[in-house]
């Protein structure tokens, strides 16, 4: 989706994100990280994944409608600095995000090794933007309908274990994912990014529903975040946060859909809409 | 004001009785007016409003309005002016009702405080203007004061629901240009006190509602919120431009509004807005929550409408609020009425040195909060799945008095009990938010990330001005208005000599 919003446009940096709400007295405030931004157009672009009430109104918007409010950008911004080779690793629609990180790190001078994992070829996302970036891209898939089949990580360890392994290695994407990609490197010591995308209200650092446990110490994703060190985050504590109000979003997910009688997988993770640019 | 029953019609018949046992008399002397009873406030009664949303406290009708009014013994020296932050002129305002014209009691009070109809609710008048009140001395009772706060409310529900609220005057166009930053009670003052001399104002609001911490921290059943929106209402009408969803420091540097935006001067009132937690082993476990979040949650997001707000909150059972503050009573309450079987309140202290205004404790009592006073969270307990199951506390008993002679709590040792709980909710204050701080190092702030200023309210950045929680750390709605009233006066006078 891509929106008008000149001043987030003008500002945003790598690693950003924003929060928006659909309706302004009961709606809720949904964070979502910035795909690519246009400063000139003042345009940016929003990746999202139909998984519940929010994702879904956003959906149904038509081109030329307005999102009643957009807060950002947000965040600190992905340090961007020549480290070598970097191996970016895009799960779903992670690889949307990270897409800025890729470009950024790509424009200093880092050699950049792409990794995009989805569930089948109608899931992958931003495959000719990466590959436009990338020195080499990989497309992994898990039921094999397109790339290789298997999970990101196993190229991930390849690179790890070869002669010339990544100075840096950035993932973003499912937590789970995110979790097997911090234990893939860490035996290698390789300095790992991840960004965490988690429950949040106000995203300024007020509510700090957002917290979450890096390396013993609690930190908020929305101010100290989104990105942290792979090999300090408590990931078993983040997706069980996660998943705190997970009852109450599928029943409002499950009315909303009697009332609106869309033909989507309740409760499946995957809608047809992913990626969809509006 | 509706039609009051059962209890509250009681009250009403007793004041009326009152009020023509004083008309009878041809003058009242300081005796008579001392030995008024001080009139109740109407409520909901606790059974019911448990069970909803609405404001507890119903206001006083005019015949208590007058009764109370005519406590006042109007004394020469008005210490009750020197309790109040904004130094509104108390007397002169309550024999205004007690002489019915409450269109020039509302007045009085405008001259000193913008927002009346919110300072009657929330301010804790038994430390302020009534803690100094003459009549609550003689009676040895701060309580038994003349009920200050409760006149204030009256008038100022009168002025927005009969009078119409009166949207200050504007001088014409300076051509000078103030941002505001945050919109809670300093920078709402600080807005109409610039806009008034005719700069043009603009104000900026993380959220996508203007009011701050009048509209997400504190609930509907203590301030509604239409009455914040009516407030907000009138700065429109003066023309200060309202811009949400907007957070400097991120969406625009602070810098850039002086630098690049054209702007002359700037008020930070972002308040303190990164709630503290206890630290202890447990706290990220399911269940546990900021009362930040949780209000949040319950009031601006309206969680407490499920029918109709897609934001979720836990329904909670059992919970334990940690804190004795207004914020504690203020989610302990919440609790309550989103279904909790029982709610406690667990406090380090007594209830002597609770900080939470005394009204707000005794309805909590009411409502059945139970208070657990001199213990203290020491962790807290999950299951496999890191779900909150229980609050492991720790008794406390009062030690020898330190140096300020407080008597502080020391902690039994081997006292340690459980409670039963499947929500915690943590409401022992705030610290600064760091984001201007961070973002604009030409800013100072003190080792708490307070920002420093000098008598004006200036910041070390030059036009660049602060006040409220900020700066205070921990401040009341009316000290915060206070703060802003000093900065809008330095920049009204930078801006007319500039």
């Amino acid at each position: 989706m891509r929106v008008h919003v000149p001043h987030i446009a003008a500002e945003r940096k790598p690693g950003q994100f924003v929060i928006l709400q659909v309706d302004t007295d009961f709606g809720e405030r949904i964070p979502l990280t910035i795909a690519d931004a246009d400063a000139a157009s003042g345009e940016i672009t929003l990746v999202f994944q139909s998984v519940g009430k929010t994702t879904h109104k956003l959906a149904e918007m038509e081109v030329g409608s307005h999102i009643p409010n957009l807060l950002g950008p947000l965040g600190r911004p992905t340090e961007i600095d020549k480290v070598g080779t970097v191996v970016c690793v895009g799960g779903g629609i992670g690889v949307a995000p990270l897409h800025p990180i890729v470009q950024a790190m790509k424009a200093i001078g880092n050699r950049i090794v792409v990794i995009i994992g989805a569930r089948s070829r109608d899931l992958v996302i931003f495959e000719e933007e990466m590959r436009r970036l990338a020195d080499e891209l990989i497309v992994m898939t898990d039921d094999g309908s397109y790339g290789r089949r298997g999970l990101v990580t196993e190229p991930l360890l390849e690179y790890c274990q070869s002669e010339t392994p990544p100075d840096r290695v950035i993932a973003i994407g499912p937590p789970v994912m995110m979790k097997f990609c911090a234990e893939t490197t860490r035996p290698f010591a390789i300095p790992t990014v991840v960004s965490l995308n988690t429950i949040m209200v106000d995203g300024t650092g007020m509510c700090g529903g957002c917290r979450v446990n890096i390396g013993g110490e609690t930190k908020f994703v929305c101010v100290d975040g989104p990105e942290f060190d792979a090999h300090l985050v408590d990931f078993d504590n983040m997706i069980r946060r996660l998943r705190a109000y997970k009852d109450q979003e599928d029943k409002a997910h499950a009315e909303f859909h009697e009332h609106e009688k869309c033909g989507c997988r309740l409760g499946g993770k995957s809608h047809q809409s992913e990626g969809e640019q509006v | 004001m509706s039609e009051l029953t059962g209890a509250n019609a009681v009250l009403e018949e007793e004041a009326q009785k009152l009020l023509s046992g004083l008309s009878a008399r041809p003058q009242l002397n300081n005796r008579d007016r001392m030995a008024v009873p001080q009139q109740e406030m109407p409520a909901q009664p606790p059974t019911e409003r448990i069970r909803n949303n609405c404001e507890v406290a119903l206001g006083y009708s005019p015949t208590m309005a007058r009764v109370e009014a005519e406590r006042c013994i109007q004394c020469a020296n008005t210490p009750c002016i020197s309790g109040c932050p904004v130094a509104i002129d108390i007397p002169r305002f309550i024999r205004a009702i007690a002489e019915g014209r409450e269109r020039d009691a509302i007045g009085i009070i405008k001259q000193s405080s913008l927002l009346p109809a919110v300072c009657g609710r929330v301010c804790p008048q038994e430390v302020q203007c009534m803690q100094h009140c003459t009549v609550g001395r003689v009676k040895k009772d701060r309580m038994q004061s003349v009920a200050i706060g409760r006149l204030e409310r009256y008038v100022a529900d009168l002025e927005r629901e009969e009078f119409g609220i009166a949207t200050p005057t504007v001088k014409p166009a300076t051509g000078r240009k103030v941002a505001v930053v945050g919109s809670g009670p300093a920078s709402i003052t600080v807005a109409a006190d610039v806009r008034r001399e005719g700069h043009a104002v603009t104000m900026y609001e993380a959220f996508h509602k203007p009011g701050g911490v009048l509209m997400y921290g504190i609930p509907e059943f203590r301030l509604p919120k239409d009455i914040v929106e009516a407030e907000i209402e009138v700065l429109h009408n003066m023309g200060v431009q309202i811009r949400t969803d907007f957070v400097i420091g991120r969406s625009r540097q602070l810098r850039d509004l002086m630098h690049k935006d054209g702007y002359d001067a700037v008020f930070i009132g972002t308040g303190a807005g990164l709630p503290k937690f206890m630290g202890i082993p447990g706290e990220n476990l399911v269940g546990v929550f900021s009362a930040n979040e949780y209000l949040t949650r319950a009031n601006l997001m309206k969680a407490y409408d499920p029918a109709h707000a897609d934001t979720p909150i836990r329904r909670a059972r059992k919970v334990a609020v940690l804190g004795g503050g207004n914020v504690a009573m203020d989610a302990a309450r919440t609790a309550m009425r989103l279904g909790a079987e029982v709610v406690y309140l667990v406090y380090r202290r007594t209830e002597e040195e609770m900080p939470a205004r005394l009204e707000e404790v005794h309805h909590a009592r009411e409502e059945g909060i139970q208070f657990c006073l001199l213990q203290n969270a020491k962790r807290m307990l999950g299951d496999a799945e890191e779900r909150l199951v229980a609050l492991e506390c720790v008794r406390y008993e009062l030690g020898e008095p330190d140096a300020s002679g407080r008597r502080s709590p020391v902690e039994v040792p081997g006292s340690e009990f459980q409670l039963p709980v499947d929500t915690v909710i943590v409401a022992i204050g705030n610290e600064s938010n760091p984001l201007i701080a961070t973002t604009t190092p030409e800013i100072k702030t003190d080792r708490y990330g307070r920002i420093l200023v000098d008598e004006r309210n200036e910041t070390s950045m030059p036009g660049v001005f602060a006040g409220g929680d900020i700066v205070l750390g921990v401040a009341t709605v009316i000290e915060a208005m206070g703060e802003g009233r000093r900065a809008a006066a330095a920049i009204n006078e930078l801006l007319a000599g500039a």
